[in-house]
């Protein structure tokens, strides 16, 4: 057991590494940072003083060395926009970013759980066809376009929630909805299928065997061994869910660590984007090292 | 009945991978009602595609004809619309469905390319990764895994920002984004392949390596590489659309469906119609692509490998 969270351990360190790589190359397709921060009538020498103050003097590794002895400080240097460090920046937003992000995979669990054990135990009914149209259509929708329509929706024809910004629980209803929809799809299709497949298992026969009603044969038997792929697919589901965010926040004006990246690269601000591409791949190696050990944990099977 | 959960590898995607092999093992039968749905799909693929070959005949208008008169004027159905422009216009009275007909192009014309070059590059490198093994693709494996912690959408609007958005740069961008998916596929697939009597029989003929892999491994990846080429396209379209809702797409005025839905956001409480019918044409475009790939894979059956996630 402590070998094998060793070793995912240092996978997953590995793997930050390789995105420590990209982030740090992202600045250097840039032009010239410089020609970002200085406005364009500098001198020559002060271009100079700027590129010597990044360090864009350096040879590549000695430049590489020091971008990542302060990364893992969580230093990305200073924003060229904002006053402050760019992964103060990002810190703070993260909150609110994180809040959005447990609505929408709480909505998504709500109406994707009921939704795909419904059209697995009710298989081939109209229950079923609708449970797969409505995936169907789930995973055709833009999201950004899924936020506008629910904002014309709920915002301008019924008024009942409020469409942009974050001032309480309400402001976060639509965003979450709006980031939630695309997982929601995958997490029922999943469920459904790993259900169906769970269901022609002997231990499943054996329940029904043995005269257990329905109810506790789904229960206790079928849906804890169902739920093991669709827990997986939950970490996978967290890369999305950023991407989700991101597009959401915008789509809502929402003050979240999405909309600052955006505004970032709007505005070439390179520090910013670097510390919010780390922040989001540290969470996402995270979570999929906490999926891996809670999967073995869950399913007995599987021995390390 | 084998129970897939025992033998797999300790990660997370093998596990989602297994489940998407039982889903489609179930499917296989074949069921002449499937057919229905494929062939909806692909009524929507094939008029999107004229839609985007034939969009200066098609269209009633030029898309970029600025008639600020006729702004924010709604469907010609609806009171005050006006006949020559039946889903209404925009802030600079343009008309909305010539844009709707010429930004199925930029649509089309992404999605096809970023999916062709994507495959170009995750293929080839799949192949050799499953093939060889060793150092080529220990290093490989971890490339993949590496742009797996980064999320796509986040992935390619970092790269687009720095590198700028032209149609050929958007292209590139999306492949190099996705290139992961083929990759993932291929390699596992070579894997098992590489271990199968005929590639040792070959071996034992005396075939070099390079005419294993081209005439023997290639032609039986060969529907799985279609299959994700197929179900890609539809998410190379939404991640294209979602770049140029974020700003990040083809710049003005090339009507693209992603903008023209941002473009609309402005007016969201007096003009509806202008992010609306924009994005109906992608949700409409992408479910036809998605019935039409379903339909793919149930007829080339990859037996197993491709990720539920699509």
């Amino acid at each position: 057991m402590v070998g094998y969270l060793l070793q995912r351990l240092i996978h997953g360190i590995g793997v930050l590494l390789g995105v420590s790589i990209i982030v740090f190359f992202l600045i250097h397709l840039t032009a010239d940072p410089c020609s970002v921060i200085l406005p364009p009538d500098a001198s020559a020498s002060d271009r100079k003083i700027c590129r010597r103050q990044l360090g864009l003097d350096q040879p590549l590794p000695v430049q590489y060395a020091i971008f990542l002895s302060r990364a893992v400080q969580g230093d990305f240097g200073f924003s060229y926009r904002h006053q402050g460090y760019a992964m103060d920046l990002v810190l703070e937003r993260l909150p609110a970013t994180l809040r959005l992000m447990a609505v929408a995979i709480s909505f998504a669990l709500l109406v994707a759980v009921p939704l795909g054990i419904l059209a697995a135990w009710k298989r081939d009914t109209p229950i079923d066809a609708f449970a797969r149209t409505f995936v169907l259509f789930g995973q055709a929708v833009p999201d950004f376009w899924l936020g506008i329509v629910l904002i014309l929706i709920f915002g301008v024809a019924l008024r009942w929630l409020p469409v942009s910004g974050s001032r309480g629980w309400e402001s976060l209803i639509l965003p979450g909805v709006t980031i939630g929809a695309f997982p929601l799809t995958t997490i029922a299709r999943l469920l459904r299928s790993s259900l169906l497949e769970v269901m022609n298992q002997d231990y499943i026969r054996t329940a029904w065997g043995k005269g257990l009603p329905p109810k506790a044969v789904l229960w206790k038997h079928a849906l804890k061994n169902a739920a093991i792929p669709t827990i997986t697919v939950i970490g996978l589901e967290v890369g999305f869910l950023f991407g989700g965010a991101v597009v959401a926040e915008n789509v809502f004006a929402y003050p979240g660590m999405g909309r600052l990246a955006v505004n970032a690269i709007a505005n070439r601000d390179i520090p910013v984007v670097q510390a919010f591409v780390a922040v989001t791949a540290t969470i996402i190696v995270a979570v999929n090292l906490v999926v891996d050990l809670l999967y073995t944990w869950l399913d007995p099977r599987i021995r390390l | 009945m084998k129970n897939s959960a025992v033998r797999l590898p300790l990660t997370s995607s093998a596990l989602v991978e297994a489940i998407a092999a039982t889903e489609m093992r179930r499917q296989r039968r074949f069921n002449p009602a499937r057919l229905i749905p494929a062939l909806f799909g692909g009524t929507i693929v094939l008029g999107v595609a004229l839609m985007a070959i034939f969009a200066p005949l098609l269209s009633p208008g030029d898309p970029n004809l600025q008639t600020l008169p006729d702004r924010l004027k709604p469907p010609s159905w609806m009171a005050e619309g006006r006949p020559d422009h039946f889903l209404g216009t925009d802030s600079l009275g343009r008309d909305i469905l010539s844009r709707i007909i010429h930004g199925s192009r930029i649509s089309l014309v992404v999605g096809v390319a970023a999916v062709l070059f994507s495959g170009s590059i995750g293929v080839p490198l799949g192949l050799l990764a499953g093939y060889f093994g060793g150092m080529v693709d220990a290093i490989l494996a971890r490339i993949a895994d590496v742009q797996q912690a980064i999320p796509f959408l986040i992935l390619a609007i970092a790269v687009v920002a720095v590198i700028g958005s032209s149609l050929a740069n958007l292209i590139l961008v999306l492949a190099i984004t996705t290139w992961v998916l083929y990759f993932r596929v291929v390699r596992g697939e070579t894997l098992s392949l590489r271990e199968e009597e005929y590639i040792w029989a070959a071996r034992a003929v005396g075939c070099d390596n390079w005419r294993i892999i081209w005439r023997h491994i290639f032609p039986n990846l060969l529907p799985s590489v279609i299959v994700i080429a197929t179900l890609l396209v539809a998410n190379m379209i939404l991640f294209e659309a979602a770049l140029s809702f974020l700003g990040l797409g083809l710049p003005p005025p090339t009507p693209t469906w992603g903008r023209m839905v941002s473009e609309g956001r402005d007016y969201l409480a007096s003009a509806w119609w202008i992010p609306f019918f924009p994005g109906l044409a992608i949700l409409i475009t992408v479910l036809g692509i998605n019935l039409l790939g379903d339909w793919v894979r149930d007829v080339l059956d990859p037996r197993r490998r491709i990720s539920a996630l699509f």
